[in-house]
């Protein structure tokens, strides 16, 4: 059988479309192989690198992995420790030793530390087959969230907020003057002056509409020049 | 009287007026709306989440929930009475049925995906615009699946064997068969196949084959509507 890929890089397939035919390519993740073919597992873009190719996904619901950092919010405070939404199937437990190193005593209440709604900055250092998700406090950047906003992008789209070496994220923060944490579970946490915040809210909600696309970084900042463009007209305009 | 030609002119072999788009509710994790003819079916993906009553987690793999419920005023005068009944029961259950083979829900222990497939416009083939609406749903909520799901209607008509019945047809006076098919399109398993009224074995054979053909047409639809969310515009 003649071996050849059927799609091209960057090509958009949809679960069950064959992508290759032949034994000489790899299905990487995302990908299964039926015979000669490499089919499509799930919706997303492919990815070709040499003999591999894979799918990043596009959608789909955030999966705890060990060592991210995710953005939670605690939503249960329990004997031991707490219980924390960390935007997932499943919730994550904080216990009584992971979340500080002060010591705490016998009997103390724990509400004093993080109560119910409380947003927190942790990592995650275990995760189970039956998926129970254990996270700690320890480590630089861990820390409970005062103030600020939260928005929700999907979990797939976090690299795109981020940037290569968070240069998406910098470019974002130096316009908008906000601190932001992004969490790998695609909950962000924002923190600036009221304007700034909106800011920074529309140009991670472009940022997740344009995920797939190319020069990503180039649209931002024209987003960024037309918003300043505008400001300035307005403002002209009430003298 | 032989049925020889259809109350919409349509051909013997021809599907409705067939549209689709997916991603068309903002809140779920995937959703899709899937329209033929006068039938119109909106399908919404929530999950995997957290499952209760606990009692229904399975901690070897998530389950599928189907909820099908055509609205009061979908149908044809008569209102259809809102909740759950024993009709949408059923078609919940070989929806399911239908859309299980393709889903793989063991990486998600004890949590459950639910499919809500609501129907605002029915004239006749809604399980099957449910089916076709629910997998596109269940590819954009990006889970792991096999292949897509492709649903219509086949069946005979007074003697005339023809594909994707409307609501006119199916309550033919003199005799009608509606046998609705789900199929996997690049596989060509059969995941659905129901039937409501009597055909010889060899018209089901060709009925069947009728149904492959046109599975495939819907698929193209389903396949062109999922890539068109991904469009780079400029």
């Amino acid at each position: 059988m003649k071996e050849t890929i059927l799609v091209k890089d960057k090509d958009i397939v949809v679960p069950g479309e064959t992508v290759a035919q032949g034994m000489s390519f790899l299905p990487g993740r995302g990908l299964y192989r039926k015979d000669e073919k490499i089919i499509a597992q799930k919706l997303g873009m492919i990815n070709v690198e040499g003999k591999v190719i894979k799918l990043i996904p596009l959608s789909g619901k955030y999966i705890p992995r060990v060592n991210d950092n995710v953005v939670a919010q605690v939503i249960d405070v329990l004997m031991t420790g707490w219980r924390v939404d960390i935007n997932s199937a499943y919730s994550a437990m904080l216990t009584m030793k992971d979340a500080t190193s002060e010591f705490i005593p016998r009997g103390a209440d724990l509400t004093q530390y993080f109560s119910v709604g409380d947003f927190i900055v942790c990592k995650i250092v275990n995760v189970t087959s039956q998926k129970l998700v254990d996270v700690s406090m320890k480590g630089p950047g861990l820390r409970k969230l005062t103030g600020g906003r939260i928005i929700k992008v999907n979990s797939h789209k976090v690299p795109r907020v981020i940037g290569k070496e968070g240069s998406m994220v910098t470019l974002i923060k130096q316009n908008t003057g906000c601190n932001i944490t992004i969490g790998q579970n695609g909950l962000v946490w924002i923190k600036g002056e009221p304007e700034g915040e909106i800011k920074a809210v529309q140009a991670i909600r472009l940022v997740e509409e344009l995920a797939h696309t190319s020069g990503l970084t180039d649209r931002i900042s024209e987003f960024f020049n037309k918003q300043g463009k505008t400001k300035k007209a307005v403002k002209g305009g009430e003298k | 009287m032989a049925y020889t030609k259809r109350f919409d002119s349509r051909k013997f072999d021809e599907l409705r007026p067939i549209s689709a788009k997916v991603g068309v509710i903002p809140n779920a994790d995937g959703s899709a709306m899937f329209k033929i003819g006068k039938t119109t079916a909106y399908a919404a993906v929530y999950g995997p989440r957290d499952l209760h009553p606990k009692f229904l987690q399975n901690p070897s793999t998530g389950i599928l929930r189907i909820s099908y419920n055509m609205m009061p005023f979908s149908g044809h005068g008569e209102r259809v009475r809102p909740g759950a009944s024993r009709r949408s029961r059923e078609i919940a259950m070989v929806t399911q049925n239908a859309l299980l083979p393709v889903l793989d829900l063991t990486p998600y222990p004890n949590s459950v995906v639910d499919i809500f497939i609501e129907l605002p416009q029915t004239d006749a083939g809604t399980r099957c615009a449910g089916i076709s609406a629910a997998a596109m749903a269940l590819a954009d909520a990006g889970l792991e699946m096999k292949d897509l799901v492709s649903a219509v209607a086949v069946g005979r008509v007074g003697g005339t064997l023809l594909a994707d019945l409307n609501y006119e047809e199916e309550a033919y006076k003199e005799g009608s068969t509606d046998i609705p098919v789900a199929i996997l399109p690049n596989s060509g398993k059969v995941t659905l196949l129901q039937m409501d009224g009597f055909i010889k074995q060899e018209e089901l054979k060709k009925v069947l084959e009728l149904a492959k053909k046109k599975c495939e047409e819907i698929y193209e639809v389903q396949k062109k509507a999922l890539k068109e969310k991904f469009k780079v515009q400029k």
